[in-house]
């Protein structure tokens, strides 16, 4: 039964913090601590820093993520259709197609608008 | 009680937790960014609880497309429109009526589930069902994906996602390309 | 399972609880316990094709040199700049490890041995593989620096990018094998997966590697860019968790590439029963994860890292539509060619002489895979063919028009026109 499975996902979930944090345990008690106002000061190559933290936020970051969830959903769409193919008739084909040419048409109109580039 | 029967309900006590209280948090907390955070917690919640109702390809879609997906979007959305460094004072003068809209909605929907299950059943029934035969086996991906493509099922609104997410993801890129 | 060891006389629940934990303990440390070895080994191999020795003082060989290395980050003083989220900043490296951690859980390591086969394993890893990419987030937002953030915003924009072709190429086994449980996937490849369909096992690796953030796509910790990117403000152990964390990443992709298209743990005499059966599966699984890390390092090594806008532009305009048109192309011959395990099997059982040697060679469920493997291998040189063609053109587009700027003579306006007499008098 898969309950057990899902027992030692759990279980992994909760223990896998451990691996990590020995290390930083470890470190906790053999490293040195001379806090320091210079050497906590926030990095900037080594001037002064200018302003709080914020930077120009390009909306091109925004976009990348947008095109990124979009075929995120629609690859979930598509891995129950994957697990089922061998089972299904050939005009399971033909909706994926379409599925996925709805979804070719999505690319490419991104592609055209230059919401795909960098700069 | 059997003892898988005592995990799943402290399965379900703590990811309820962790649903309802990162929920609580995500609109208590007073930094934006925290807000995100606290939305992943609940998100895990969501997913086990899935896991739980023996769905484990939806747990998996939510962490994937929830947690890796979307967030992220929540926080670049956060980072685009604002500065986000600091904390904010509560605006809202209405929260004693909103507090009451919550409070009669919860009641109402707490009201009707209750009717609809528990009270009909003799008693409280354990979630994961641990008969033989049960609801957990390999083959619900299997029908799942088949009711997909089916035309007699789910064909059509299968397309139809495929055609609203073209839809948003043209809206979307149009209106972000303005503001840019 | 690894629960059978415990059933003697104990109570069955406790029993299988322990051999759980002890199990995630088991599956856990592995990558750890590798990354020690690999992070020596990488040093070595870099030295060598750099035409130097590499470490070789720190015991015989340099072996020594991870415990050295660790010693050093241990012992390194824990500075958190002024400002930063105290209990986010924290908590980023551990989720790092984390999210690499939890991959193993679903790992076939042999017939036998298996930390969790859930059915939708395919679908976990990459669930849990998204946690990096927030780990990397959150380490850039809580550090307080206009450069971490910048560096985790490039880098999330990289991660979130290649995780696309990723998953769709993850999509072309679950389709061949018909679940998405990792173990299935591996019992289902009588032929190696890579023979049918090179092409999606090329796309998984290359996305993969950028996944990770090795090289060429190793933006994130390019030393000589934004200076160290998201992980400038972190010191001692906690930048060691970053770096483990990629190390451990990079092995992990390598096992990956093999289960799901080297076969995994399959090869002869893994079906063995038992234990035996067990270490010769799990032998199997490591030669072919190593040498594809040795791969891995020889990249790295050669291949000069890549622009970001060219690592977008490679991943948006080259690998997802391919990955897209990939799996369309596979789908269709697989269903044109579905493998018929009884009529192969009444094959295997009936044939005589000469056939019935090679049956027993390859068996009968290869010999049932074999149509489909020789169609899709020929469809997908095809659409490489395709694929180079296009892109030669597109090259040769690039090419003119280039030239066609260089060689354009430049026009003067008549107010610009150089005059022979001089402006002065």
């Amino acid at each position: 039964m898969q309950v057990n499975e899902w027992i030692f996902i759990a279980i992994a979930i909760l223990a896998s913090w451990v691996f990590p944090a020995m290390p930083l345990v470890i470190a906790r008690f053999l490293q040195p601590r001379r806090p320091n106002k210079i050497k906590q000061e926030t990095y900037e190559c080594g001037i002064e820093t200018v302003g709080t933290a914020w930077v120009q936020f390009k909306v091109q970051y925004y976009l990348y993520a947008l095109v990124f969830l979009v075929f995120d959903i629609e690859v979930v769409f598509l891995f129950p259709w994957a697990v089922a193919y061998n089972q299904l008739p050939l005009f399971a084909f033909v909706e994926m197609g379409i599925f996925i040419a709805l979804l070719g048409v999505a690319l490419a109109y991104a592609w055209r608008k230059g919401a795909l580039e960098w700069g | 009680m059997q003892n898988v029967d005592i995990v799943q309900w402290v399965a379900f006590i703590v990811l309820s937790v962790l649903t309802l209280g990162g929920g609580f948090m995500v609109a208590r907390d007073r930094n934006l960014f925290h807000g995100a955070l606290w939305l992943l917690v609940s998100l895990f919640g969501v997913a086990g609880l899935f896991v739980l109702l023996a769905a484990p390809f939806l747990a998996a879609v939510q962490v994937l497309v929830y947690m890796g997906a979307i967030v992220i979007l929540i926080i670049f959305a956060i980072m685009l429109t604002r500065r986000v460094m600091g904390e904010r004072e509560q605006t809202n003068n209405q929260w004693p009526i909103g507090l009451a809209m919550s409070a009669l909605a919860f009641l109402v929907i707490a009201f009707i589930l209750w009717q609809a299950t528990v009270s009909t059943s003799a008693g409280v029934r354990p979630l994961l069902p641990s008969a033989p035969g049960g609801a957990v086996s390999i083959d619900s991906i299997v029908t799942f994906g088949k009711s997909l493509v089916d035309p007699g099922q789910y064909a059509l609104p299968f397309e139809l996602a495929s055609l609203l997410l073209t839809g948003a993801m043209i809206g979307a890129i149009v209106i972000a390309r303005e503001e840019g | 399972m690894i629960e059978f060891l415990t059933n003697a006389g104990w109570n069955k629940d406790v029993a299988t609880f322990v051999a759980i934990v002890l199990g995630v303990i088991a599956v856990s440390s592995f990558g750890l316990i590798w990354i020690i070895f690999s992070i020596w080994l990488e040093r070595k191999i870099a030295g060598r094709i750099q035409d130097r020795v590499g470490p070789n003082r720190t015991g015989p060989y340099g072996l020594f040199q991870t415990f050295a290395d660790i010693g050093k980050l241990l012992t390194k003083e824990d500075i958190t700049p002024e400002g930063a989220d105290k209990f986010v900043y924290n908590i980023a490296p551990l989720l790092s490890v984390v999210a690499v951690i939890l991959i193993w859980a679903v790992i076939p390591f042999s017939s036998i041995w298996i930390g969790a086969d859930i059915n939708v394993g395919a679908l976990y890893f990459t669930a849990v593989g998204s946690f990096g990419t927030l780990a990397i987030l959150l380490a850039g937002w809580s550090s307080n620096n206009k450069y971490a953030l910048l560096g985790a915003f490039r880098v999330t924009a990289q991660l979130i990018s290649y995780e696309v072709p990723m998953v769709l190429s993850i999509l072309v086994p679950v389709l061949l094998a018909g679940t998405m449980s990792m173990q299935g996937i591996v019992q289902a490849q009588h032929i190696w997966y890579i023979f049918a369909v090179p092409i999606t096992a090329g796309i998984f690796f290359t996305s993969s590697l950028a996944e990770v953030g090795r090289s060429p796509f190793d933006l994130i910790e390019a030393e000589s860019e934004i200076v160290a990117g998201f992980n400038i403000e972190y010191t001692g152990m906690k930048f060691g968790m970053f770096y483990a964390a990629e190390f451990i990443h990079a092995f992990t992709i390598c096992v990956l590439t093999a289960v799901l298209f080297l076969g995994g743990w399959r090869g002869p005499g893994a079906n063995l029963e038992g234990v035996v059966g067990g270490i010769i599966g799990f032998g199997f699984l490591f030669v072919k994860s190593a040498a594809l890390y040795f791969l891995v390092m020889l990249i790295r090594n050669t291949v000069p890292r890549v622009r970001i806008d060219q690592m977008m532009a490679f991943n948006w305009k080259f690998l997802v539509p391919l990955s897209l048109v990939n799996v369309l192309v596979v789908a269709l011959i697989s269903r044109l060619f579905l493998p018929d395990y009884g009529a192969a099997q009444n094959m295997a059982s009936t044939a005589t002489g000469l056939g019935a040697f090679l049956i027993s060679l390859i068996g009968p469920g290869a010999l049932a895979e074999l149509p489909r493997t020789i169609v899709s291998l020929i469809a997908n040189v095809g659409l490489w063919w395709v694929v180079s063609e296009l892109l030669h053109r597109y090259a040769n587009l690039e090419r003119r028009k280039v030239i066609d700027l260089v060689t354009e003579p430049p026009q003067f306006s008549p107010e610009q026109q150089p005059t022979s007499a001089p402006a002065g008098r």
